[in-house]
């Protein structure tokens, strides 16, 4: 593409942005044309971390391709979990306990609040703001010590379990969750009071990256980016899932579908996370923990509860019963936890030692070639990811193992759709673009 | 890359070459070549909580002309392992290589076509750091485990041209 201007002939230049670039984040390559500075075309080119997660999947059992969903977003872990646990439930029609529908929604919630924390955090360095970057992974911190005390795990938890959830709620967690709800809202105040009317920050995104809503629309993009632009689509609202219906809370919609827009979206959408993780709290049932294993002997199951769900604090010094016969084995943690449909959840102890059926159930569940075994079928299950739709489509062909597991990554979207948000504005605008845009190549290239 | 000859180890070659370990040491440049999972824990070990700048590589480069350190964080894909190779050729020495991650270690539990199976493959390794992803207090622990590596190695002054 040749243009004139005055008496010099400019030529368009082609840039390679990417896949490892100074001021750009992910694993990602932007073939650009340019006029001057301006951009004319962009052609993103993806799958520099493909790492086979829907061929993994069909070679591992149900179960087992838990850990893998982890990774697809790994900003936001648990909600990948919840996601494909929460189809292969419907391919079974298991209903869930009350308490783990709850347990599932806050931490999901939490999930969701580290995932725009980072985002934020990651476009605001790359616009230069280290300070709110500091502020935010600050504020992130306080979330992973939430997730680490209830799952075990930092970032890759792998809490979710087809037909419940790995385990209760610590002891005394509502407390602390509270504190660190608390702590989270002063960080995002801050970072409000030193972006949202930053003037450099404003000029950087303001009117910049354009989403309009039919392109939004056509490239069927969801999540943040789509409700800046005005559409009214949250899976939350729109096909209600756990107890998401039973909560109050609103979605944030921006006005043009600007950078700008995206930020306060996120910003605001923080702050009804946590809106709902309070309500939450409040409604979960049968909320203490039974034991007070601060004065009373405690059963020696829940001490082995306790000490698997990492309670270990304070735990040398408690007396513990020990009972030579199965009583025991009634564990009331876990019937709290999981659903009690005996297609994917082990019996008691009690049974499993004590009678043929119970025996039996464990066997089916526990032995390799056995497993999991969902009926004959296919079904698509969405979760409102941080990103937008996070959909799994799976399909069973009544073995132990997973016939196909179909992901619809809610980013892969927003990157066919970037061309639509750089072409017209300037190079420096790519990264502050880019940036709001929160890929994670994880679940854009799985 | 022959080294001058000296006359061997006399008194002030040793103490320059012990200054010198003890300045390289406390003065590393971080090229964080991030890629995945991994990434999360590597900002988190960056940032304010765990503070690698504690240990004097507080400041990460993102040019590996100006790095001494690549860090390699998430998984190395078939797709991207050229270009992680040529970011390690671009680097000056001295240079070092610390794994970050299971995934870069042995490749992890993605045993499949699509990914390299550890980064050692490709290129020389001085740390490796496993975990998937490892905690930030592990990150730190690589790290010194780095510095005593690089204050008691050999240290190459001068070259040839």
């Amino acid at each position: 593409m040749t243009s004139t201007s005055g008496n010099r002939e400019t030529q368009s230049m082609l840039l390679n942005i990417g896949p490892s670039h100074p001021a750009m984040h992910g694993v990602i390559r932007l073939i650009t044309e340019l006029e001057g500075e301006t951009v004319v075309k962009v052609e993103a080119e993806i799958g520099y971390l493909h790492r086979a997660f829907e061929k993994s999947c069909e070679e591992s059992s149900w179960t087992q391709s838990i850990p893998y969903t982890d990774r697809l977003n790994y900003v936001s872990p648990l909600i990948n979990n919840f996601g494909y646990c929460g189809a292969v439930e419907k391919l079974l029609g298991i209903e869930l306990t009350e308490r783990c529908k709850y347990i599932r929604v806050i931490m999901s919630e939490v999930s969701r609040i580290t995932d725009h924390l980072t985002c934020i955090a990651a476009s605001a360095m790359e616009l230069g703001a280290m300070t709110a970057f500091l502020y935010l992974m600050k504020a992130r911190e306080y979330l992973y010590d939430i997730v680490e005390e209830v799952t075990g795990a930092r970032l890759t938890i792998a809490y979710g379990r087809i037909g419940g959830v790995k385990g209760d709620l610590p002891a005394g967690m509502e407390a602390r969750l509270e504190e660190a709800l608390r702590k989270t809202e002063k960080e995002i105040e801050e970072v409000n009071l030193l972006l949202t009317r930053n003037r450099i920050w404003v000029d950087r995104t303001r009117d910049v990256g354009i989403l309009t809503k039919d392109n939004a629309i056509s490239y069927a993009i969801t999540g943040p980016l789509a409700r800046s632009a005005g559409i009214n689509y949250d899976v939350r609202k729109a096909f209600p899932y756990l107890v998401y219906d039973r909560v109050d809370f609103d979605v944030p919609l921006g006005e043009q579908g600007d950078n700008y827009d995206r930020y306060m979206v996120r910003m605001e959408e923080m702050r009804q996370s946590i809106r709902i993780i309070r309500q939450c709290m409040k409604d979960i049932p049968d909320g203490s923990v039974n034991t007070d294993w601060a004065r009373d002997a405690i059963k020696s199951y829940d001490l082995v509860d306790q000490a698997k769900m990492g309670e270990t604090a304070g735990l040398v010094n408690v007396i513990s019963t020990v009972e030579p016969t199965l009583e025991g084995s009634e564990r009331p943690y876990h019937q709290r936890i999981m659903s009690k449909d005996k297609r994917v959840v082990l019996p008691n102890k009690g049974d499993t030692y004590g009678n043929i059926e119970g025996l039996m159930n464990h066997f089916k569940i526990v032995m390799d070639a056995h497993g999991i075994r969902p009926p004959k079928g296919d079904t698509y299950f969405a979760v409102e990811g941080a990103n937008g739709e996070l959909g799994f489509y799976v399909v069973s062909d009544g073995k132990d193992r997973p016939y196909r597991v179909r992901c619809r990554p809610p980013c892969f979207f927003g990157m066919a759709g970037l061309h639509t948000m750089l072409e017209g504005y300037m190079v420096a605008d790519i990264v502050a673009t880019f940036g709001s845009i929160n890929m994670i190549a994880g679940e854009l290239d799985r | 890359m022959e080294e001058l000859p000296s006359e061997g180890p006399g008194f002030f070659t040793s103490k320059l070459e012990h200054m010198v370990g003890w300045a390289r040491r406390y003065s590393i440049f971080v090229y964080p070549f991030v890629t995945a999972c991994c990434g999360m824990e590597y900002m988190s070990a960056a940032s304010g909580h765990y503070d690698m700048d504690r240990f004097g590589a507080g400041l990460p480069r993102f040019s590996p002309r100006q790095a001494d350190v690549l860090l390699v964080v998430g998984t190395i894909s078939q797709k991207i392992a050229p270009i992680l190779r040529r970011i390690y050729d671009q680097m000056c020495e001295p240079k070092w290589v610390v794994a970050f991650g299971v995934c870069t270690c042995t490749g992890g539990f993605y045993d499949n076509y699509a990914t390299v199976q550890g980064i050692d493959t490709i290129l020389p390794v001085d740390i490796y750091i496993p975990g998937c992803p490892p905690r930030p207090e592990a990150v730190l622990d690589g790290l010194v485990k780095l510095q005593t590596k690089i204050e008691n190695q050999r240290q190459v002054l001068l070259r040839k041209p």
